[in-house]
């Protein structure tokens, strides 16, 4: 099925989307990957505040090449999920309630997806020239010295995703290889 | 005995990354339109096509095709008659890949130290492989790797008598729990023999070899063959949701090795499989 939806991604919106359904997402999501999500990871760890409150929010796991002149971003595919499966569960439970991504996720995310109701999103992999045009504007909210791997603010518009893991648990992936 | 001066290195190396990430090389793009028109199910085709205009938006508004424009592994295969002037080698072959990446627009993915992990902010240094070959001219490869296949890499050092049959299930096993986060279709790399190090380089070398090319070798050609259909009958597909094309290319490279050892290596790589080679010849 094909499905247009807008951020914030409430819990409410998560429910109906089913694993295999075309998604196309408009609004903001923010980006983080390896370091960015350490860093966090170790802020909640010690106490510390965040540098966003998560709720409803998506995380699109990805850090994009420099943009030329004139353009908004550069090459923005997605990077390999499960390099953040240890962080992740923490952030769900914290009310993050999307991820952005590619490849297979572990049981403590998939277990952290159900309990929370939230939902696992597949962009596709290798296709950052063609997903760099549905980014309509991109702002480093934190984390500035990571480079590539800051947290930026993007506005998108019909960002195209599949779902991979939806808030029941049905594993797009694992039905796949089942077959 | 000829001469060729770094700056000249310099030069074609910078251009040689700023190509390989913008544009499919030729004989992937064979591969590509070959395995397009063999895939039958409806999610894998859509899939295909996102690809496909993937890269022309990628060559036309120079966005490099992927985000993780990686880290650049150079082939150098010097002629043993050749005379390199100017600069430490080393150093203008790191030189060339920082201008490509930093005028390039080109994403700086290298951190400084495995553990430390500072990004070095130009993606050096590059990975360098070095070959004293016969001859008088230089020719350079340049395969900008990227990480989310060269981390599904396997390496395995099997008993002599797990024979072809080990080597088979050691290059299934490695392409079935890589799935989706080698972004398949793949490119499949495969090293049999030399060393433990060896038998990795072989099969990397192996990733720059034309992806419509087959082994010299009867029975190795044979191995290639019959992987590809294996690897494909996984049904693992484009972007790993389904599909008959799950390989576009398996390339196996041999070497001689140890009467005690099998040693083998898979790289896997994408469906870009970035790379690009000259030939300087000097003056």
């Amino acid at each position: 099925m094909e499905v247009k939806i807008s951020t914030p991604l409430t819990k409410d919106k998560i429910k109906d989307l089913k694993a295999g359904d075309f998604v196309y997402i408009t609004g903001t999501i923010y980006t983080a990957r390896d370091a960015a999500h350490k860093r966090m990871y170790e802020a909640v760890g010690n106490g510390e505040k965040l540098p966003l409150d998560l709720t409803d929010e998506v995380i699109y796991y990805m850090g994009p090449s420099p943009a030329r002149e004139g353009r908004v971003i550069g090459s923005a595919g997605p990077t390999t999920a499960s390099r953040m499966d240890k962080y992740a569960p923490t952030f769900l439970d914290m009310g993050q309630s999307a991820m952005i991504g590619k490849g297979k996720r572990s049981d403590a995310v998939h277990e952290a997806i159900v309990r929370n109701g939230a939902v696992y999103f597949a962009a596709i992999g290798g296709a950052g020239a063609l997903l760099s045009k549905k980014i309509k504007a991109s702002e480093v909210i934190a984390y500035d010295d990571l480079g590539t791997e800051a947290i930026r603010k993007l506005t998108v518009e019909d960002f195209p995703v599949i779902v991979v893991i939806d808030s029941t648990g049905r594993d797009l992936y694992q039905e796949v290889m089942d077959k | 005995m000829k001469t060729i001066h770094t700056d000249d290195i310099i030069k074609n190396i910078k251009e040689m990354c700023i190509e390989a990430n913008h544009f499919y090389s030729d004989d992937m793009n064979r591969v590509f339109c070959d395995a397009c028109k063999k895939e039958t199910s409806e999610v894998g085709s859509g899939i295909f096509k996102q690809l496909e205009e993937n890269l022309e938006i990628a060559g036309k508004d120079m966005i490099p095709i992927c985000q993780d424009t990686g880290m650049a592994v150079v082939f150098l295969e010097i002629g043993q008659d050749l005379h390199i002037e100017g600069m430490n080698l080393r150093d203008a072959v790191n030189e060339g890949v920082r201008q490509g990446y930093v005028d390039g627009y080109l994403r700086k993915s290298v951190v400084n130290d495995p553990i430390i992990r500072e990004n070095t902010k130009d993606n050096t240094p590059a990975i360098i492989h070095t070959d004293i070959v016969p001859g008088d001219e230089l020719k350079i490869t340049i395969a900008p790797k990227g990480f989310g296949s060269e981390n599904m890499s396997k390496q395995f050092m099997l008993k002599p008598a797990d024979g072809i049959e080990g080597v088979k299930e050691a290059i299934i096993s490695t392409v079935a729990s890589a799935g989706p986060n080698a972004c398949p279709p793949f490119v499949v790399g495969v090293g049999i023999g030399g060393t433990f190090e060896y038998s990795a380089i072989l099969s990397k070398k192996a990733l720059t070899r034309a992806a419509d090319s087959s082994s010299d070798i009867p029975y190795v050609k044979e191995l290639e063959d019959e992987m590809l259909e294996k690897i494909n009958a996984l049904g693992i597909g484009p972007a790993g949701l389904g599909g008959d094309v799950t390989a576009l290319a398996v390339n196996i490279e041999t070497y001689p090795t140890h009467i005690a050892g099998l040693p083998v290596a898979i790289n896997m790589c994408c469906h870009v499989n970035r790379h690009s080679s000259r030939v300087l010849k000097g003056n």
